[in-house]
This record gives structure tokens, C-alpha cells and sequence, in this order.
């Protein structure tokens, strides 16, 4: 199988991945927002990184330099959070070109926080470290462009075959979605 | 941690006297090179087998390279590196655009290309790969920055010696059900 890692390069999925002899794509989806929409507000100052978002000439860039895979690629997909810091359209054009990244039947992960009202939350790295276990190493507080409830994710993955939502202990809402 | 590099240790004081250094020694020791545990680091026994070839960091390079010795890139390098039984090593300053091919390979700089291992690639935390890797183990510490697949290739379990089979007897033919079934001639 084929899966695509958002996180970044980590020793621990990519030990955890390749053994059950599968390929890793690795692609660190956060940092290349940065890098084409510049640094990510911390708080409520700052909006030039969600203003950024709608233009098209840097949307262009980002796609040129992420996602930028074949359709049907992948038969997994690791998000983690980095959607909940994409303003739309982005947003929707990010999610649509999942969609057409994953062969049918293909499953995405995807982490939202659930608290409302918040001005910044932390980002994390996530590494798999065995089936049961993920370490998470935090990198930055950053600004949400939205939270999310179950009606809007499911609005987000209308065009996936199906969404199902777990609470976590963390104020976290993991999203399993099925192509 | 064990993928830390240590600072190099002065030696201690030659038994004879050295020969003087040549200019790849002298250059070689400029360069934060990494070694494995299980690989000499003393220079001197180094320079007696040669060394590795060095590319400076104010060399360019354009084209084809292909060598029978360790190699170290620490200047810009684009095109083909190929060191199919020798270690490369990409130095902080190197930059390397190219499809590598090599035993070994450990990155401290930059490489835009699709890179193949027989052994190891070791990524470190200053180093930023772009491409897809084919390798056997990869190492990638913390803060370094990749993208890209990587497959990792299992060494094939050598095969054993295929062992003679018994011959039968000429005259017996099958007197097992098993021989029989394997001979493909079953009686009832």
C-alpha cells in the first residue's frame, strides 16, 4: 500500500509504515503553507496567512509544490490537523484533490480540536510509534482559520463514501473518512 | 543520543613521525564528516587506505560521477553520482541535484533527486531531501526535512544450497503412497 504522511519525515512512522512493508510518502503539509503563505498568525493579529489563502497566483504555488501527485495514488492518508488552518476555498480545493489523490476505499485520518472560542491552539508532529501509540512533539501555537462541528466535516467529506468521528481525551475530534 | 556526532578528539601523539598531510587530508579534516562506530576514525589509518575523494564546497560540478571510493560532496554537484559499493557523504555545505546510486549515503546538506541505497541512508537534522529514496535502512533525525517516498527494499534471505535428492533405487520404483504421488503415478 501506498500511504501519504502530512507530518513530515519521523523516524518512528517511517519505521512503523516501511515494516509492515509498506511505501511512505512523506510531505510536510504545515511547513510548505508557511512557505508559500508566509508565517502563520499566532493569534488574532497577523491575517495576511488566511488572506493569502484566496490568492490565486500563491494557491497556484502551493499546488505546485504539495499534492502535486498522481490521481489514485494513495491508499491511506495521514492529515492529522493541518486542515483546520486552511481558509476557504483552499480549504475545499485541498480536500477535493484528496479526494482524487485516494483510490476508492482508501482511508483518510484527520484531527480537529473541539474547542470553541479559541484564539490559538498548538500543533503538533505526530509519530506512530506501534498500533496503539502515537507521541506527539509540539511545534508552534497557531491560529485556526475555523472550528469545526460534525455537520460541517460532514459537509467538507460530502463527496467521501462515508465519516466517522471519535472523540479524544484532548479536546481532539479524529476523523476517520473512507474514499 | 547515538546519532549525534562527537567532537573530534585530538589523537594521540604518533608513534613514528607522520608522513606530511597531503591536501585531501588537510581538507578532509576541515569538514564535519560523520563516521559510523564501526568504521576506522582514525585519519592517519584513513590517509594509509586513501581516504575519501572530497568535492570542496567552492566546486561545481555538472554531469557524471561515478567513483570506486568513498566520496564526500560538500560543494554543488548536478547530474549523476554513482558509488555503487562506497559510502557518499553530502557535507553541510553540499548540494547536490542528481539521481544518486551508492552503498551508503549520509546527508547533512541538500539533495534534489531520487537517491538508492544498498545499505543505509542516514537523513540528519540539518538536511533537507527532496526525492524518492530505495534503501534497505533509513535514519532521519528530528528537525531534518524530506519529501518524498521512500521504499524500503529487503535484503533477500540467501537462498540454501539446494541439496541433492535422494535417487531412487532404479529397480524399486515408488514403494510409498508419498513417492508414488510425487512421481505422479498412484495405485490403487
Amino acid at each position: 500500500m501506498s500511504i501519504l504522511d502530512f507530518a513530515g519525515a519521523s523516524q518512528a512512522t517511517v519505521s512503523f509504515v516501511t515494516n509492515y512493508g509498506h511505501r511512505l510518502y512523506s510531505d510536510d503539509f504545515v511547513r510548505q503553507l508557511d512557505q508559500v503563505f508566509g508565517p502563520a498568525p499566532t493569534g488574532a493579529g497577523s491575517p495576511d496567512f488566511f488572506e493569502n489563502q484566496a490568492n490565486p497566483a500563491l494557491v497556484a504555488d502551493f499546488f505546485s509544490l504539495a499534492l502535486n501527485f498522481e490521481d489514485a495514488s494513495f491508499d491511506g492518508a495521514l492529515v492529522w490537523d493541518s486542515l483546520q488552518f486552511l481558509a476557504s476555498p483552499l480549504l475545499q480545493m485541498v480536500v477535493a484533490k484528496l479526494h482524487r489523490m485516494l483510490r476508492p476505499g482508501a482511508s483518510l485520518l484527520a484531527l480537529f480540536h473541539t474547542e470553541e472560542r479559541i484564539e490559538s491552539i498548538s500543533t503538533y508532529a505526530y509519530r506512530i510509534q506501534d498500533h496503539r501509540t502515537i507521541q506527539t512533539a509540539s511545534r508552534s501555537q497557531r491560529r485556526p482559520a475555523q472550528i469545526f462541528n460534525n455537520r460541517s466535516l460532514e459537509k467538507l467529506f460530502q463527496d467521501f463514501s462515508s465519516v466517522k468521528f471519535f472523540l479524544t481525551r484532548d479536546r481532539l475530534r479524529e476523523v476517520i473518512v473512507k474514499r | 543520543m547515538w546519532n549525534r556526532r562527537k567532537e573530534e578528539e585530538p589523537l594521540p601523539p604518533p608513534r613514528t613521525a607522520p608522513a606530511p598531510p597531503t591536501s585531501s587530508q588537510l581538507a578532509k579534516e576541515g569538514i564535519p564528516m560523520s563516521t559510523l562506530p564501526s568504521r576506522p576514525t582514525d585519519t592517519r589509518s584513513e590517509g594509509v587506505r586513501g581516504g575519501a575523494a572530497i568535492i570542496g564546497k567552492s566546486v561545481v560540478l555538472k554531469g557524471q560521477v561515478y567513483g570506486r571510493e568513498d566520496m564526500t560532496i560538500d560543494g554543488e554537484v548536478e547530474g549523476t553520482v554513482e558509488l555503487q559499493e562506497h559510502r557518499l557523504t553530502v557535507g553541510p555545505n553540499g548540494k547536490v541535484v542528481a539521481t544518486i546510486k551508492a552503498r551508503e549515503i549520509v546527508v547533512l546538506g541538500t539533495v534534489h533527486g531520487n537517491i538508492e541505497t544498498r545499505e543505509k541512508i542516514e537523513i540528519r537534522k540539518e538536511a533537507k531531501v527532496v526525492g524518492d529514496i530505495r534503501t534497505a535502512r533509513i535514519v532521519i533525525e528530528d528537525g531534518a526535512y524530506f519529501k518524498g517516498s521512500i521504499d524500503i527494499v529487503r535484503a533477500e534471505a540467501p537462498k540454501p544450497a539446494a541439496v541433492p535428492k535422494p535417487q531412487p533405487v532404479a529397480s524399486a520404483g515408488a514403494s510409498s503412497p508419498a513417492a508414488a504421488a510425487s512421481a505422479g503415478d498412484v495405485k490403487r
